[in-house]
């Protein structure tokens, strides 16, 4: 009887001692490290000096804010361009399906860093983007796109709209096609079925897609220094900097903590306007 | 709704009949061929049928016959490749099943989960804009039908699969379609569940009145419900009639052989007796049949049927007014109301014989006795293939 309660616990201790030494050890550290003062060459001494985050706040509250908006409309950019691409390869993908999820992800295959690299090849002044366009006229010719925020905005969106399309396809593709024809046998025609059933149901994927591309977008550092310019960091980019560069760690590690009270906060309240119900519930 | 007629004069009276013996649903020729790869399957290959108003109505077959098939062109959520449906007397053939006037209840129920059971009943009102204080009354009135009226602000996923089904029942229901079509909708149900929904589902079809097209692959099923059936096979109508008919008088050998439990016997017309007509069986017995088909002449090689509980065993020789054949009883089975017996009639043949134990439960014959199979002519029928 004893061992019997033990096992279980037994098995999942490898898990929780994971969790626990490269989780929970390292936030603990960087808790108590965004509460120190000090330097590199001094020492850090903790202080318990909550000034940090009054710092951290009132010196980048704009990178905080344009990081949060950044994702933002990343995200959207995603929902707008990954649903539909979702929707088609799990109706009409017919025997193509999985073909088409590993042309997705083909991109994936080479180093996220080169990718977005490449983005500034494409939108390069004269690139393949803007190149014809200006030569038709179509484009003013001193345009650019490169060093703006809708270029870091479309480097995000491009880079993490994998993230969105999978959990949106997976739910579309699990649904019952009986339940759609339900819909229209109900006299609903192809928009009210969309509207009234297939959006509604497939609701828990989005949310899935919308964690899984706002949080690691609006965190991002990379996209901002490739394609951003000098006029458009973010958040990540000051975390890197102070880390890296300054050696600053307190200032850092509580900016860390800051965002990351926010994309709680924010995830919390967007779950709440859904409904937890709704979200949290599968629908076998 | 769409019309099929072009008529340039819309005073011009409608050729078609009053609506009183116009057919529910009426199918001419319909075929739907499938294309799967090279092959091309004929799901459904060449289907007549008119269906009545108020009738329940089955369409019984083994799996794969193309009952789904049938429907869903009913439905409007297959084309045929070839012929017409027919809605009350209207063309329906190519138009879109949110605009056809019959509702379906699918086996898998297809509720919608993020819906109230009273939203699922709902919907179809609301896509018709019915007024909001209608639907709630019909909405009300529909779940107390199927007793779920204390269940309306549930979610499907939190009732039990007979309650599911009752919702799915409702939902359709609710917008008193012409015609409802269910598809096996007892499929997933247990044994105890199914039989008390079969009688469940015959009072509300009374009660609503509306024509039920009824899907199933159990015999049972089909025989104690419907007013109809049309018995299919490999996508064609095999039988069409009620329950009895197609029961008593199996038209063809599946049927026979789909339909309960018959005997099949070989024979050979030897000519009229009297009011009917002599077939050998077995090794050189005789029996009496009623009526034959008229290709059928002295000479001709049949098949007989005949059930099992038509027949009669004993171990006095029966009159000459009856068929009689004598046999060796090879296999007895108790079944508690009756006993069945196997029974060798020579020439490599062997009939099952249904004895009801009325007069206690004494066996007519032990295993190796010898005994005399008896039938009244007008039980046995010769079979058309
Ligand atoms: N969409 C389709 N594509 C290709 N073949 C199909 C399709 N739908 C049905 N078929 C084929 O048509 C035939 C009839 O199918 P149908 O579903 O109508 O049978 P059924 O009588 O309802 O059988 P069951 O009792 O198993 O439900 C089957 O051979 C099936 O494989
Ligand atoms: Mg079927």
């Amino acid at each position: 009887m004893r061992n019997r309660k033990i096992t279980p616990y037994a098995l999942v201790l490898p898990a929780w001692a994971w969790l626990a030494l490269f989780f929970v050890v390292p936030i603990g550290g960087m808790l108590s490290l965004s509460l120190t003062t000090g330097n590199v060459i001094t020492g850090f001494e903790q202080s318990f000096a909550v000034g940090n985050y009054v710092d951290a706040v009132s010196t980048y509250w704009e990178q905080i804010l344009r990081s949060l908006f950044y994702g933002a409309c990343a995200t959207v950019l995603c929902i707008a361009i990954g649903y539909p691409v979702a929707y088609w390869i799990a109706f009409k993908g017919g025997p193509y399906k999985s073909t088409y999820l590993l042309l997705i992800l083909l991109p994936f295959f080479v180093s996220f860093v080169l990718r977005t690299i490449s983005w500034r090849f494409l939108l390069s002044d004269n690139g393949v983007v803007l190149g014809p366009l200006k030569s038709v006229g179509l484009v003013p010719e001193g345009f650019a796109l490169l060093n703006s925020a809708p270029a870091v905005i479309l480097g995000l969106a491009y880079n993490f709209l994998p993230f969105m399309i999978l959990p949106i396809y997976a739910v579309l593709e699990r649904m019952d096609p009986r339940m759609v024809e339900a819909a229209h046998d109900l006299y609903a025609g192809r928009f009210q079925a969309f509207v009234r059933v297939i959006l509604p149901v497939s609701l828990p994927g989005v949310f899935a897609g919308v964690l899984m591309t706002f949080i690691p977008t609006s965190s991002d550092y990379v996209n901002a220094s490739v394609l951003g310019g000098t006029h458009n960091t973010m958040i990540g980019n000051v975390i890197q900097t102070q880390y890296l560069i300054n050696n600053n760690y307190p200032i850092a590690s509580s900016i860390t903590f800051v965002l990351m009270g926010l994309l709680l906060i924010g995830i919390f309240s967007y779950a709440r306007a859904l409904g937890t119900e709704r979200v949290m519930e599968v629908h076998a | 709704m769409a019309t099929s007629t072009t008529s340039p004069t819309p005073e011009a009276p409608p050729a078609t009949e009053p609506a009183a013996n116009r057919p529910a649903i009426t199918l001419n020729g319909v075929v739907k061929a499938f294309r799967s790869g090279s092959e091309t399957v004929r799901a459904v290959d060449g289907v007549d049928l008119a269906i009545e108003a108020g009738e329940f109505f089955s369409l019984l077959g083994p799996s794969g016959c193309g009952k789904t098939t049938t429907m869903r062109m009913i439905a409007g959520f297959e084309e045929p490749t070839e012929g017409t449906v027919l809605l009350e007397g209207k063309d329906v053939t190519g138009v879109a099943a949110n605009h056809r006037d019959v509702n379906m209840v699918f086996q898998s129920y297809a509720l919608f989960p993020h819906m109230s059971v009273a939203d699922n009943v709902a919907f179809g009102l609301r896509r018709r804009r019915v007024p909001k204080d209608q639907i709630r009354t019909r909405v009300a009135e529909m779940l107390d039908l199927v007793e779920l009226g204390h269940r309306a602000k549930h979610r499907p996923t939190q009732l039990s699969g007979g309650q599911q089904q009752r919702v799915a029942l409702a939902r359709a229901l609710v917008n008193q379609p012409s015609a409802l079509l269910l598809d096996e909708p007892l499929g997933a149900l247990d044994l105890k569940l199914r039989q008390s929904m079969q009688v469940e589902l015959k009072r509300i079809q009374r009660e609503v009145g509306i024509t039920f097209v009824y899907v199933t692959h159990d015999q049972g099923e089909a025989l104690t419900m419907s007013d109809r059936i049309a018995v299919m096979n490999e996508g064609r109508v095999e039988q069409l009639g009620t329950p009895a008919e197609i029961y008593e008088r199996p038209a063809t050998r599946f049927v026979a052989d789909f339909i309960g439990t018959s005997n099949l016997v070989r024979g050979v017309v030897k000519g009229r007796a009297g009011d009917h007509w002599k077939v050998e069986v077995a090794d050189g017995a005789t029996a009496l049949v009623a009526e034959l088909p008229d290709t059928v002449t002295t000479g001709a090689h049949i098949h007989l049927t005949v059930r099992p509980e038509k027949m009669r065993i004993g171990t006095d020789a029966p009159g000459t007014d009856v068929s009689r054949v004598p046999g060796t009883v090879t296999e007895t089975v108790y079944m508690g109301s009756s006993t069945h017996y196997q029974v060798d009639i020579g020439g490599g043949e062997e009939v099952t014989v249904y004895q009801q134990n009325a007069s206690g439960s004494t066996l007519v014959a032990q295993r190796g006795e010898s005994v005399w199979l008896s039938w009244r002519p007008e039980h046995s029928y010769a079979l058309s293939s």
